[in-house]
């Protein structure tokens, strides 16, 4: 009864405001209050290192929480223009009430940067629920190996915090890469854990110091290979070649879990170069070579049949979302290859490979 | 075979002024307003966006306020106002917010809901068949006769070329019905009518359609003239009425501005032929010569969603109407550099002239005078080609 009565009161609040979401109204008065999307409020913001931020967020009441290790999509309007991107929250999974995200700047990276140079408290950002295969076992593994290099580090410490706060015994071993001590956020608590707790084993390797470690496989024999033991691993590239080109030497892939991290960077392709790559049609199931025309003339020339209006790039009828690659304005002469992005197939020709949503 | 008098008979007008614009300088006109365009794009940014989102706050204060204020049918000059306000939330619902955000011109703030794939309106059109018949058709195919559905909405008769019969003696009353009833004719607007009951078109080609307008103005019926409503209990008929007044002056409104956007006197027509193969800068050209603007104050062009600066938003559909205000004088200086009209007056020249063309319609041509002063002759290929 009081589920119907709830229902129907949602149902007349929504036709209220038809067409519109109900949020559309909310948002306006305070954007935390929300009847359908998740946001998220920064309530303190740390700098760890000196090329990161900590950012501690109080989510809307929709947030359901994280698995150790899973990964969330944050959205921050930069400049009028609202970038979304994925982030591993870094704090244990029985904390529900707030959200730790520690985000990296890298160079090149739009996102990174601007959160690391203007993250305040009291800053809105939009939320989405947490997802991701990479997760701790609902069984616990009896031996536990983190490994983590660089910005990697917040979807293991997630993992570790969250076994420390269930009280698991079993044995626990860190493994991580960094440039510097300086470049570790969180070391003075992953130092404490080592030292209160021994069960678990914390390891720094720098790799831009003096005598510069990087990886060997000396850093994980008697671990990975030990009885019982499952390999959390997340990094960049390099490291993660390195970590299972060892677990395929001694027969361990199968208790290798990871995860990549991407660079927000986007690779610049020079139009002027003759044309390469092949274009995948993802709903289709269609790749074809790359010619150089529009990808509204590629898959129409590949046999396929997308929706189309002015071929001018005027009435908008064409947009399809390009899921990876580089295409080139014909208009504009503009370049852009941010994974995800909606783009007007009738004036976008493909730079390179792409893949887009026909 | 009859003989058609209408052409034997057509009458010159005397002051007729002739426009000559060769290949290349139709492609430099085109080259001057891509990099208008280019500059415009460039600089869009957080101002642009706070615009919108003052729009929108500014329209859903409006909208509260109307709503609220029906609950006080028995102070009249209240509820009165009430009707106002939410009439005018209607208006900056269409006209600022959803004609702009349905054309793409905020799609670059990658926002869920103010971009043109998911943005939908208040009016009972259903906004994914408006962006068909607005977006692509009528933007397009602008002015092209046979091609532009917007010219008439297939029940006018709104340009000498289109040919007269009887039904046409009629205009002005369609004319007033369409303006009563605007958002009922956007809607049925893309069925294509008068093509289904010549036989042009299938009712198993608009089966989609109506389930899609069917959903749409249900639930804006439900809103205006049921939920609402009953949510004022006992004031259910004065707040009914309210609505129905409120989505009244929307209408007239929105109407009024549409319709001052390509019909006074001034604006020209195209066939199908003279626009094949077009180049950019030919359709820049046809952009211009078929679009009208109207002139006014700061509010006055907000309210119109700045369809009071119809070239400009015909020239560059996908930029923020905002920017219009600035590009005007730009556009207005290419088109006197290359000799153009730039076809702007007040509202009620506009408007005057836009009845009279309606009225004078109704009546086959032989019987009225062509009062467009101005022919513009394009040549449609360079110079080099002709001379082959």
């Amino acid at each position: 009864m009081a589920h119907t009565l709830a229902r129907l009161v949602e149902s007349i609040v929504e036709a209220t405001a038809t067409p519109y979401p109900v949020d559309r109204y909310l948002e306006l008065i305070d954007p935390m209050i929300t009847w359908r999307d998740t946001r998220a409020k920064i309530t303190e913001v740390r700098r760890q290192t000196d090329r990161s931020v900590t950012l501690v967020l109080k989510p809307t009441r929709q947030w359901k929480g994280h698995g150790a290790g899973q990964y969330v999509e944050v959205s921050v309007v930069v400049d009028g223009v609202r970038h979304r991107r994925f982030f591993s929250p870094a704090g244990a999974a029985q904390n529900t009430d707030a959200l730790e995200l520690t985000v990296t700047a890298h160079s090149g990276g739009f996102v990174s940067r601007y959160l690391r140079e203007n993250a305040r408290p009291g800053m809105v950002l939009g939320l989405s629920a947490a997802s991701g295969e990479f997760s701790l076992p609902a069984q616990r593994p009896a031996r536990t190996v983190l490994v983590s290099g660089g910005s990697g580090i917040t979807p293991v410490l997630s993992m570790l915090r969250t076994l420390v706060a269930e009280g698991h015994r079993s044995p626990i071993t860190f493994v991580h890469y960094a440039r510097t001590p300086e470049d570790v956020p969180y070391r003075a608590e992953l130092d404490a854990l080592d030292r209160t707790f021994d069960h678990i084993d914390v390891q720094f390797h720098y790799t831009r110091t003096e005598n510069a470690e990087h990886f060997a496989p000396a850093h994980l024999d008697g671990l990975a290979d030990a009885d019982g033991a499952q390999v959390f691993l997340c990094g960049p590239g390099t490291l993660m070649s390195a970590v299972k080109e060892y677990a395929d030497e001694r027969g361990l892939s199968d208790r290798v879990f990871s995860e990549a991290f991407t660079i927000d960077t986007s690779p610049v392709l020079d139009p002027n170069e003759p044309i390469t790559g092949d274009i995948t049609y993802t709903k289709s199931d269609v790749t074809t070579p790359n010619d150089g025309r529009t990808l509204l003339e590629q898959a129409e020339a590949a046999g396929l049949d997308p929706e189309y209006g002015c071929r001018m790039g005027i009435c908008f009828s064409c947009t399809k979302v390009r899921t990876s690659g580089c295409t080139r304005n014909i208009l504009t002469g503009e370049l852009d290859s941010e994974p995800g992005q909606h783009i007007q197939i009738c004036v976008s020709a493909p730079v390179g490979d792409v893949e887009i949503e026909v | 075979m009859a003989i058609n008098i209408t052409d034997y008979f057509r009458p010159e007008t005397a002051t007729t002024k002739e426009i000559n614009l060769s290949y290349e300088q139709v492609e430099q006109l085109g080259n001057d307003l891509d990099e208008l365009r280019a500059r415009i794009v460039a600089d869009l940014g957080e101002s642009d966006r706070e615009y919108l989102y003052t729009i929108i706050r500014a329209q859903r204060k409006l909208e509260f306020a109307g709503r609220a204020m029906m609950y006080v049918p028995f102070i009249p000059p209240i509820w009165l106002a009430g009707v106002a306000s939410l009439g005018v939330a209607k208006i900056l619902d269409n006209m600022e917010i959803g004609h702009n955000v349905m054309h793409g011109q905020f799609d670059w703030m990658r926002e869920d809901t103010y971009n043109s794939r998911e943005f939908d309106w208040d009016t009972v059109c259903p906004g994914e068949q408006w962006k068909h018949s607005h977006n692509y058709m009528h933007h397009t195919y602008t002015n092209i006769l046979g091609e532009d559905r917007d010219i008439g909405y297939g029940i006018l008769r709104m340009a000498r070329d289109q040919k007269w019969n009887p039904y046409f003696l009629g205009n002005l009353g369609y004319a007033t019905a369409l303006m009563l009833l605007f958002e009922w004719g956007v809607m049925l607007h893309d069925l294509e009518a008068e093509n289904l009951i010549q036989g042009k078109r299938k009712w198993s080609d608009i089966k989609g359609l109506v389930k899609g307008m069917w959903r749409k103005a249900s639930k804006q019926v439900a809103k205006d003239y049921i939920i609402w409503p009953a949510l004022t209990g006992p004031f259910f008929v004065t707040t009914l009425i309210g609505n129905a007044g409120a989505n009244l002056i929307r209408n007239v409104w929105t109407y009024s501005i549409i319709f001052c956007g390509h019909f006074p006197s001034g604006t020209q027509t195209f066939t199908a032929e003279e626009c094949q193969d077009e180049t950019k800068g030919q359709w820049y050209v046809r952009q211009m010569l078929g679009s009208a603007n109207i002139y006014g104050s700061d509010l006055f062009h907000i309210m119109s969603g700045n369809l009071s600066h119809q070239i400009e938003h015909h020239l560059f559909p996908d930029v923020p109407a905002n920017r219009y205000p600035e590009m005007a004088p730009e556009v207005e200086a290419i088109c006197e550099k290359y000799g153009l009209p730039y076809n702007t007056g007040s509202l009620r020249q506009q408007l005057g002239s836009t009845w009279k063309k309606i009225a004078k319609l109704s009546l086959p041509n032989w019987m009225t005078r062509d009062d467009n002063d101005i022919v513009v002759n394009i040549e449609r290929t360079p110079a080099v080609e002709n001379a082959a």
